[in-house]
């Protein structure tokens, strides 16, 4: 089957001389699928947005939509048949909410443009504000209109910009768990671009972790948690500890003692722990730390602690009933094998 | 948390400033109703009325419309396209304002004709602007600027995201031309082009010259030559009905109007379109502008500079730019004067007040000069004949007048001196005046700069109230390039021509730098956003 949205080699950069923002990038999308691109500021993520939208021309490579190249010859956002929410949802002020959804809607026949309109606002449950102008409505409700206008034209791929972050916490919670199941009502295929690790983990069937312009690491939310590839994947995608050390197969050996590992490797090794694989402990052999912070957090706390050896700063993930103080000594031990990363 | 009330001592100068418009156009009222019954039905139902009113009409819209024609396409290709450079185009759109109507007038009558410039360098008849087209063409000249910064400076914050949106909803760069940017200029073009008809209807100047018959022209011609009081307070009357109804529906369509930006969220920069082979028909369209809006004006006042041999024209300029600058002076120090208690009011207080206080400022702006000298002429010789032609009079009417001017450039800079200073001021033990005093207005100190400039120079332009309410003998560079016009001596008007376009230009560059205040964002490639 044809994927919905293929990137082959696709590169750009803002002005000669300055660095690629998009470099390289390959990445193919199929139908029905809800894919992130998740990543720091600058990484890029946007950019790759815009340039399958249309609005920025790639300087080399190619973006195929539905199996059809749309970079060579450069067909215009207006013939892609791709959807976009802005990240300010770029609602037009002098257009009602139904005046917004309608304007999608030209291609079709006369009759069915109003039922497709008051259908997909029925869709985000907004059908009452249908005569309201955009600044008349809460940033919750603008968000959804903006949704509406996009899906109305039934576009082949919707985009989102960091359609979220102008949310406050709890309306951000529910409304990416109403459009994700608004999303998979319709069956749209979907790119979301968020820096939130946490909206990237919920939401999508699959992350593209990017950085400097390249996909890091492709894969579902479980794997690309569990199996970090780069220390920079480990660290951007939750938290983790970082230990180097000297592998020997399926073992290795670090300040943390010897530990097992998820992978066979042999020589130096950076490996990555969780903070939730770490537990303290009363064996005597295992080794000491002291507490230097904690941060409760009601279902579990983060301690901070340093290593007597080396001094390396950790993180610990302990159950709320184990309160342990500041400045403490203890043990810790290593619950689950350790992923070695680059 | 409560509102406290304005002192008395800042509420007092927008009292005044009100009492100082309108009194005087209630007598205007009082004198144009005080004719008998029979004349007074012969004066309403005359049908040049009726003309004077078709021509006033006719014009102020039909400038309207060629002053888009000329404002849109050049503030697009300023602010949209990667035409350069971006200065050159702002001052082909700003600099026509350096030149007063009837300068402009002057030298179009100089330039063309038997006679004229054109004629004696390239041997073509050129022939003369004159009535209907001769007053639409110099209009549109030399008063598009003031839709072009409007255009120019929303085209230029526009969020390109919703051209973006429009394009993704299958919109093709024209349609989206069409449906996105079109309705959203349109509170820019509505305060643009209330600020060209109040203009068309208070210029006597340039209908005067081109023998086209409007109210204002009435007005002057009634004044100087038949002086029929009643007849003209009738006309004046008139002018103010025009002018009150422009108001009401420029207000009237900007009701509901909410096109700023409604989400949250960073903007990125607007997108500028490639020209292409389109460019040299660009550069055709600002070329042709630029040589009839500034070359052939200013090429003519040079051309009649040399030709004028008057060996005492020196010393008279040099008299005129005395008395011209005094007034000018003088003028600019009492009208920020009064525009500071105005401004502070309307940047302060809320509600009512502030909008009472604010279009108490614009009151004096919008009425037409010829009407309300007319009505200072009437109401001083009846409440106060010594007053009449005199020097304290005719600042009263400039301050009136100008005070909108100076209102705007203080009130931007009192955006920067919080109330919040003031009160931190009050805690370190400062009374109000203190605070006001140590802290407000040497903040404001540059706004207070800007606006007594802009007054200034606007003064130095000014006409109508000149020449209706100067003393006897007043001379100025604006009241003798009329004069010398009139008489078509266009040798001995160049030198005051001259220095107009001069002093006209300075206000034109402050004009145009604080419009690129406000967006001092350098240009950047696009950012991923955070």
């Amino acid at each position: 089957m044809t994927p919905i949205l293929q990137l082959d080699h696709l590169s750009k950069r803002y002005a000669p001389g300055h660095p690629p923002v998009v470099n390289d990038l390959n990445l193919s999308v199929s139908a029905g699928e809800l894919l992130t691109l998740l990543g720091p500021s600058g990484c890029g993520k946007t950019t790759t947005l815009r340039l399958i939208a249309g609005l920025e021309q790639p300087d080399s490579g190619d973006v195929l939509i539905g199996g059809r190249n749309v970079t060579t010859p450069f067909a215009p956002p207006e013939r892609r048949g791709v959807g976009l929410v802005f990240q300010d949802y770029a609602l037009f002020p002098h257009l009602s909410v139904l005046g917004n959804v309608l304007f999608g809607l030209s291609h079709l026949p006369r009759a069915q443009r109003l039922p497709r309109a008051r259908e997909t606002l029925a869709l985000v449950g907004l059908t009452v504000f249908e005569s309201r102008r955009p600044h008349e409505l809460s940033g919750g409700q603008q968000q959804r209109v903006a949704l509406a206008r996009a899906l109305a034209p039934r576009p082949t791929l919707l985009l989102l910009d960091e359609p979220f972050s102008n949310l406050d916490a709890q309306l951000r919670h529910a409304t990416r768990q109403e459009i994700r199941s608004i999303l998979r009502a319709a069956g749209t295929t979907a790119i979301l671009v968020t820096h939130d690790q946490e909206e990237a983990l919920a939401f999508s069937d699959r992350i593209v972790l990017m950085r400097a312009g390249q996909a890091e690491q492709i894969g579902t939310p479980h794997d690309v948690y569990t199996q970090p590839r780069t220390a920079f994947v480990a660290n951007f995608l939750g938290r983790s500890n970082l230990l180097s050390g000297t592998a020997d197969r399926h073992m290795a050996r670090t300040a943390l003692g010897i530990i097992p590992l998820q992978e066979p490797r042999s020589g130096p090794v950076l490996v990555s722990v969780r903070p939730e694989h770490l537990r303290f402990t009363d064996d005597p052999a295992a080794p000491e730390v002291t507490i230097q912070a904690r941060e409760f957090k009601g279902h579990d706390i983060t301690y901070t602690v340093t290593l007597d050896g080396n001094r390396q700063e950790l993180l610990v993930h302990g159950p709320s009933d184990d309160l342990r103080p500041e400045g403490s000594r203890a043990r810790l031990s290593v619950t689950q094998p350790a992923r070695p990363v680059q | 948390m409560t509102r406290r009330r304005p002192p008395l001592a800042l509420l007092l100068p927008a009292l005044l400033t009100v009492a100082g418009v309108l009194l005087p156009l209630a007598y205007l009222l009082i004198r144009a109703l005080g004719a008998e019954g029979t004349e007074l039905r012969e004066i309403v139902f005359r049908p040049r009325n009726l003309e004077l009113l078709a021509n006033t009409l006719l014009l102020t819209g039909s400038t309207l419309i060629t002053t888009t024609l000329v404002a849109l396409p050049l503030a697009y290709l300023a602010a949209r396209t990667d035409l350069r450079p971006r200065r050159a185009l702002m001052l082909a759109g700003v600099l026509p304002l350096a030149i007063p109507g009837y300068v402009g007038a002057y030298a179009m009558l100089a330039a063309s004709g038997p006679g004229g410039t054109i004629e004696t360098l390239t041997g073509i008849n050129w022939p003369g602007p004159t009535g209907f087209w001769g007053a639409l063409g110099i209009l549109t000249l030399f008063t598009f600027p003031y839709l072009f910064l409007n255009l120019h400076a929303a085209l230029r914050a526009q969020d390109p995201a919703l051209e973006d949106a429009a394009r993704l909803l299958g919109r093709t760069p024209a349609q989206t031309f069409r449906e996105v940017t079109l309705p959203y200029l349109r509170p820019a073009w509505l305060s643009g082009a209330l600020l060209i008809a109040l203009h068309v209807l208070g210029d006597f100047s340039v209908v005067s010259l081109m023998r086209y018959p409007t109210f204002s022209a009435a007005i002057y011609q009634q004044y100087t030559a038949a002086y029929d009081r009643v007849y003209s307070a009738w006309l004046a009357l008139g002018l103010l009905l025009v002018t009150g109804a422009a108001l009401l529906l420029e207000a009237r369509l900007m009701r509901g109007l909410h096109l700023a930006r409604v989400s949250p969220g960073g903007a990125r920069e607007v997108r500028t379109t490639r020209l292409g082979r389109a460019r040299p028909l660009a550069w055709a369209f600002v070329a042709a502008l630029t040589g009839a809006a500034l070359i052939v004006p200013l090429g003519t006042i040079g051309y009649w500079l040399r030709l004028e041999t008057n060996p005492f024209a020196w010393a008279s300029l040099w008299d005129a730019l005395k008395s011209a600058l005094g007034a000018a002076a003088i003028a600019a120090v009492t009208t920020t004067a009064l525009a500071f208690p105005l401004a502070y009011i309307g940047s302060r207080a809320q509600g009512s007040l502030a909008r009472f206080t604010e279009r108490a400022a614009y009151l004096g702006y919008a009425t037409p000069p010829l009407a309300f000298a007319l009505a200072l002429v009437f109401f001083s010789l009846k409440v106060a004949p010594p007053l009449y032609q005199t020097f304290p009079l005719l600042i009263l009417a400039y301050t009136l007048h100008f005070v909108a001017e100076a209102v705007g450039p203080i009130r931007t800079s009192l955006s920067s001196a919080t109330p919040r200073l003031e009160e931190a001021a009050r805690l370190l033990g400062q009374t109000s005046r203190g605070a006001l005093a140590r802290v407000t207005l040497p903040l404001i100190r540059p706004g207070l700069l800007v606006s007594a400039a802009f007054v200034f120079l606007s003064v130095l332009k000014e006409l109508p109230l000149t020449l209706l309410l100067a003393p006897i003998g007043f001379e100025t560079l604006a009241r003798n390039v009329w004069a010398y016009t009139e008489e078509a001596q266009y040798a001995a008007a160049a030198p005051y021509a001259l220095a107009l376009a001069l002093s006209g230009a300075v206000l034109t560059l402050l004009i145009l730098r604080r419009e690129h205040r406000p967006a001092p964002r350098p240009p950047r490639p696009p950012k991923e956003q955070a």
